[in-house]
C-alpha cells in the first residue's frame, strides 16, 4: 500500500456506531460535544514531544468510526493522565475520562496494551504494584517504617470476579 | 487529629523518604497516623482496564478507613486523586453505590461513604494551618529556593476537590514552602506534567516530558525541585541519570520531599529525614545547614 492509500479513508469501512458505544462507556458521555478546536492537543504535554499522540486527532477519528485504527493504536495508551485538557475543553469533552473509556472498549475488544498486562499481573500477585517481599520490609524496618505484610487476597477475588484475571491469562498463553 | 495513612504501591517501596519525613513531620505536629495493613492499590492503574473493577478497588480500601472511622491521608497524588473520585462517584449515584456494593460483597465489605481523602499536603494546609506550623519552626530556611512541582493529581480534575487551590493558578505549595523562609522561585511551565502515567508506555516520550520541566526548574537556578507525589520524584529522580544521558545534559539537581523541606524547617534532625535515600543528594543544602 502506498502511502497516499494508507492516509484514504474510505466510508464503507468506517462504523458509525463507535460514538455510540463510546458514549455509553461511563467516561465517554461528552464525546459528541467535541467542535474539534484543539485546545486539547495544544495543552497537552505528551502532544508537545511526541507528535504521535493527538488528542484532537484521535476525537475525530472516533468520532468518524475508525474504530479499528483507533483501538488498536498505540496512542490511545499515550494520555498521561494530567487532565490539563479536562481542565481547559470548552465543551467539557472530559478528555482524559473519554481515553479512559476508549482504552476500557480496546481491552473488551483484546487490544490491551502490554504494560497493562503486566501491572494487572503485579496487582493480581501482589495486591500492590510492587512485590513487598522480605528484602523491602527490611529496608523499611531499618529506616524505621512498620512492616507491610503483603495481601493479595482481595484483589485476586475481584480481579476473578470481574474478569480481569482472563487478561492476563491471555498473555500467559501467548 | 487522626487519620489512616494510605501508602499506595509506590510510596512503601520506592519512596521511603517520602514515607519517613512525612511520619515525623506528622508527629511533630500532633498528626496520628493509624495504619491498615489490608489497603492495596487505590486502583489507579486499573482505570485505563476496566472501570467498574477499579471503583472495587477503591471501594474497598475506602471501606477500611470507614470500619475505622477515619478520614484518609494519602502522600501519592494519583491515590488523591483516583479515590477521592470514586468516593464521589460513589457517595453521589445511588444506582452505581448499590451496584458496587454488590459486587463487592465477595469480600464481605461495604462502601458506606462516610470518610474524606484528603492528600497530606492538604491536611497540612487546611487542616493543621500555616499559622500553626509557623509555631512550631525551629530552623530558618531562607537562603534556600525551591521549585514548587504541582503535579497532575493533587489539584485534578478540580471538579472533584470542592475548590481547593486552583490549578490553572495554584498557590498552596508555593505557601507550604515560603512558610519556611525559603523561596518558592518562579519557572516556566510550573505546571507541567512529569509524564510518569506513561513512563511504561513508551519511556522515551515520558523522559522529554520530564526533561522539558527539569530544564526549566535548572535555569531558574533552583536549589532544588520540592515535590509531593512518589511517581514525579521517579521521573526528576529516579531517571535524572537516564536523562542526562539519552539528553547530554547536566542537571545534578536534588529533588526533595516537601516533609523533608519542612522536617528541617520544624527542627527534626537530618538524619531523621531519609535525605541519605535521595538518589541525587542535597549535599550543598545539607552543608549550608550545618
Amino acid at each position: 500500500m502506498s502511502e497516499n492509500e494508507e492516509k484514504i479513508i474510505k466510508v464503507n469501512e468506517l462504523n458509525p456506531n463507535f460514538k455510540y458505544e463510546i458514549q455509553a462507556q461511563p467516561g465517554g458521555e461528552n464525546i459528541t460535544r467535541c467542535f474539534a478546536c484543539g485546545t486539547c492537543s495544544a495543552a497537552c504535554p505528551v502532544r508537545e514531544v511526541n507528535e504521535k499522540y493527538n488528542p484532537r486527532k484521535i476525537i475525530r477519528m472516533a468520532l468518524l468510526g475508525m474504530k479499528e485504527r483507533v483501538l488498536s493504536s498505540d496512542f490511545i495508551w499515550l494520555c498521561s493522565s494530567c487532565y490539563t485538557c479536562y481542565e481547559r475543553c470548552p465543551q467539557d469533552v472530559r478528555i482524559t475520562e473519554l481515553m479512559n473509556a476508549m482504552k476500557n472498549i480496546a481491552v473488551k475488544e483484546g487490544y490491551i496494551h502490554p504494560s497493562f498486562v503486566a501491572q494487572m499481573e503485579a496487582l493480581n500477585s501482589h495486591g500492590r504494584l510492587y512485590e513487598m517481599g522480605e528484602f523491602d520490609n527490611k529496608k523499611r524496618v531499618k529506616v524505621g517504617l512498620p512492616p507491610i505484610e503483603e495481601t493479595a487476597e482481595d484483589t485476586k477475588k475481584l480481579f476473578k470476579q470481574e474478569g480481569v484475571d482472563k487478561l492476563i491469562e491471555f498473555k500467559e498463553g501467548g | 487529629m487522626k487519620y489512616a495513612l494510605f501508602l499506595g504501591c509506590t510510596v512503601p517501596v520506592r519512596a521511603l523518604n517520602y514515607e519517613v519525613s512525612a511520619r515525623k513531620v506528622a508527629h511533630k505536629l500532633n498528626i496520628e497516623f493509624v495504619d491498615i495493613n489490608d489497603f492495596s492499590c487505590c486502583g489507579f492503574p486499573v482505570k485505563s482496564v476496566d472501570r467498574d473493577t477499579f471503583l472495587l478497588m477503591a471501594a474497598k480500601n475506602l471501606s477500611l478507613a470507614e470500619e475505622k472511622g477515619l478520614d484518609i491521608c494519602s502522600l501519592c497524588s494519583a491515590c488523591t486523586s483516583v479515590l477521592t473520585e470514586a468516593n464521589k462517584e460513589l457517595k453521589e449515584d445511588e444506582d452505581l453505590r448499590k451496584g458496587i456494593n454488590k459486587e463487592l460483597s465477595v469480600l464481605g465489605r461495604k462502601y458506606e461513604g462516610r470518610i474524606k481523602v484528603k492528600h497530606f499536603a492538604r491536611i497540612l494546609y487546611e487542616d493543621v494551618g500555616l499559622d500553626k506550623i509557623r509555631e512550631n519552626l525551629r530552623v530558618d530556611l531562607s537562603k534556600f529556593s525551591f521549585a514548587a512541582h504541582y503535579g497532575c493529581h493533587y489539584l485534578k480534575p478540580s471538579e472533584i476537590y470542592e475548590g481547593f487551590d486552583d490549578p490553572e493558578n495554584p498557590k498552596t505549595l508555593d505557601e507550604l514552602i515560603e512558610l519556611t523562609g525559603a523561596k518558592s522561585i518562579p519557572y516556566e511551565d510550573k505546571k507541567g506534567c512529569c509524564g510518569g502515567g506513561i513512563l511504561g508506555i513508551d519511556e522515551m516520550t515520558a523522559l522529554k516530558v520530564a526533561k522539558t520541566k527539569l530544564d526549566h526548574v535548572k535555569s531558574a537556578g533552583a536549589d532544588a525541585v520540592c515535590l509531593i507525589c512518589p511517581f514525579c520524584s521517579i521521573m526528576y529522580e529516579g531517571s535524572q541519570k537516564k536523562m542526562e544521558r539519552e539528553f547530554e545534559a547536566e542537571y545534578n539537581l536534588p529533588v526533595l520531599y516537601y516533609p523533608q523541606i519542612l522536617g528541617l524547617a520544624l527542627g527534626i534532625p537530618q538524619d531523621e529525614l531519609g535525605f541519605r535515600m535521595n538518589r541525587v543528594k542535597p549535599r550543598e543544602i545539607i552543608a549550608q545547614l550545618s
